[in-house]
């Protein structure tokens, strides 16, 4: 245990010393829900105020941003400069390693959601969620399974060079059609077709119906289900093809 | 005494390419061995397969009483590795650095005294990305030694030194000698072999061609060359035999009353025998 609270303190000196990273996979969700906030934060979409709306969007922003997008990117990062080999070379655990990777990567998401959440109320009036076992069991599914997710993309990635790249074509336009920014009503069908198989769509889905309807989430089974399916799928690819090793080794 | 490493037959292959051929050597505790040999004559595999990180397809290893493919936590408790790249987080600064791979050992050496050993006391709080190439293989070393391990491996530990920061680095293993550690050093630098190694193997094209303490592969290999100069005319004599030819030449000189100008008896260099034993043509 004490080897991954170690690792937990290491990511997180880590995390916050890079500066990039905690912009891109931290400050932009919030700045996104300030900016979207204050153009149709007092709107009304799909009998809720856009600001609690958007709020269930940024969550999935955020889950998307940091357990997905920025764990894929400095895992490659990390395994192409030889980083994660070295790692191999120590007695530290494989498990307390990804463990550590994980629970950093927890931490950060929830001060997140907390920033967010906190900035809701005190920028436009949205009243504290009452549902909070069931929010903190959505969010941690949600950033387990997009977590997995990560680890599993860090296989089709080759290089750290074109990381960013193939992980922000990925996950940006995911984000834009699981309706993360807007509502996705006035969509055309092609892109609801292809909102439909998105794992983000259904965890935008489930925090809305938690946070803005008051449901509970296991009165939500398909979502979680959803969710879940693809963190597993992540996990099983993640497990058959990770890499210590720089690829040109 | 046990050898900290016996390898036996060691064969390894990269597809069609047979990187190791029968690799046999022992090492013996708190000896300092040197594998030398050019780029791809498979240092960094063997190196590789004693360090856990590449599964050999014939042959025995042990390393420290282990075998590497199935050694764990507590056999990694003894080992440090120094691999051939600097990977390292470029936003955290040298301590800090120390302090997390210090860590993941469960007997750590004091972090302090570590960059101490390895020069980098001025560095201490600067940040990675900030350091030279030579300061960060230092880090390098630091973070192979933090552990206070009783087996180190060096892969190529001082390519790309200028040569004050290369002495330094010797200082720095001869001191490991001092302390016990027994040492498994890979480069390409002859020098550096000659200096550092209590024995030294020859490895060409995946096999071992020379093994042996690095004055006796000097000895064996080739004949002793003496040089000087005699009415004018340089002449140069290869012998095996250099005591009773040199009493030959100074006994006829001494005789005729003449003087051997520039008299010189040189043994090969290391590096004459490398090349005579690596071809060549690399």
């Amino acid at each position: 245990m004490s080897e991954l609270m170690h690792e937990l303190r290491t990511e997180q000196l880590l995390f916050w010393r890079s500066r990039e990273l905690a912009f891109f996979t931290f400050l932009l969700p919030i700045i996104f829900f300030v900016l979207l906030g204050s153009v149709y934060g007092t709107d009304r979409i799909d009998h809720v105020k856009g600001s609690s709306y958007l709020l269930a969007g940024m969550l999935g922003y955020g889950v998307v941003a940091t357990a997905f997008a920025g764990l894929a990117i400095t895992l490659v990062v990390r395994r192409e400069s030889g980083v994660l080999k070295r790692l191999r070379g120590t007695p530290l655990p494989a498990w307390a390693y990804v463990g550590g990777v994980l629970g950093s990567t927890i931490v950060v998401y929830a001060i997140e959601a907390v920033a967010l959440i906190v900035l809701s109320k005190a920028l436009f009036g949205v009243p504290f969620p009452d549902r909070i076992l069931s929010l903190v069991l959505t969010l941690l599914l949600g950033a387990l399974a997009f977590a997995a997710m990560g680890i599993g993309l860090t296989a089709v990635v080759r290089s750290a060079e074109g990381s960013s790249a193939v992980v922000n074509a990925i996950y940006l336009p995911m984000a834009f059609i699981a309706g993360a920014f807007f509502s996705p009503h006035a969509f055309p069908q092609f892109l609801r077709t292809i909102a439909d198989v998105l794992p983000l769509t259904y965890f935008i889905r489930l925090v809305r119906d938690v946070l803005l309807r008051g449901e509970q989430v296991w009165s939500q089974p398909e979502a979680v289900i959803v969710i879940a399916a693809w963190g597993a799928f992540g996990a099983l690819v993640a497990l058959k093809r990770f890499r210590w090793e720089p690829r040109e080794a | 005494m046990t050898p900290a490493i016996t390898v036996s037959d060691l064969r390894k292959s990269y597809g069609q390419v047979e990187a190791l051929r029968g690799v046999s050597f022992e090492i013996a505790e708190g000896e300092v061995f040197g594998l030398l040999g050019p780029n791809g004559a498979g240092k960094t595999t063997t190196v590789e397969v004693l360090e856990g990180y590449r599964q050999r397809d014939g042959g025995s290893v042990s390393v420290l009483g282990a075998d590497p493919q199935q050694a764990g936590g507590d056999w990694r408790q003894r080992i440090g590795i120094v691999l051939q790249s600097s990977a390292m987080y470029p936003n955290l600064t040298v301590d800090e650095h120390v302090r997390v791979f210090a860590g993941y050992y469960s007997r750590p050496r004091d972090p302090v005294e570590v960059i101490e050993l390895v020069g980098l006391d001025e560095k201490r709080s600067a940040r990675v990305k900030t350091l030279s190439g030579g300061q960060k293989r230092r880090l390098d070393l630091a973070l192979g030694l933090v552990g206070d391990p009783e087996l180190i491996f060096l892969d190529e530990p001082t390519t790309g030194f200028d040569p004050q920061a290369r002495r330094a680095a010797w200082d720095m293993i001869r001191s490991l000698r001092q302390l016990g550690k027994t040492v498994l050093l890979t480069t390409h630098y002859l020098d550096e072999a000659e200096q550092l190694s209590d024995r030294v193997a020859v490895l060409r094209e995946g096999q071992i061609v020379a093994l042996g303490p690095p004055s006796e592969l000097a000895g064996a290999r080739v004949a002793t060359e003496v040089r000087y100069r005699l009415d004018g005319r340089e002449v140069v004599v290869e012998t095996r035999e250099p005591t009773k030819l040199l009493h030959e030449l100074t006994g006829q000189a001494l005789a005729e009353g003449k003087e051997l100008e520039s008299l010189e008896v040189r043994r090969p260099t290391l590096e004459e025998i490398y090349l005579s034993l690596t071809g060549d043509d690399e």
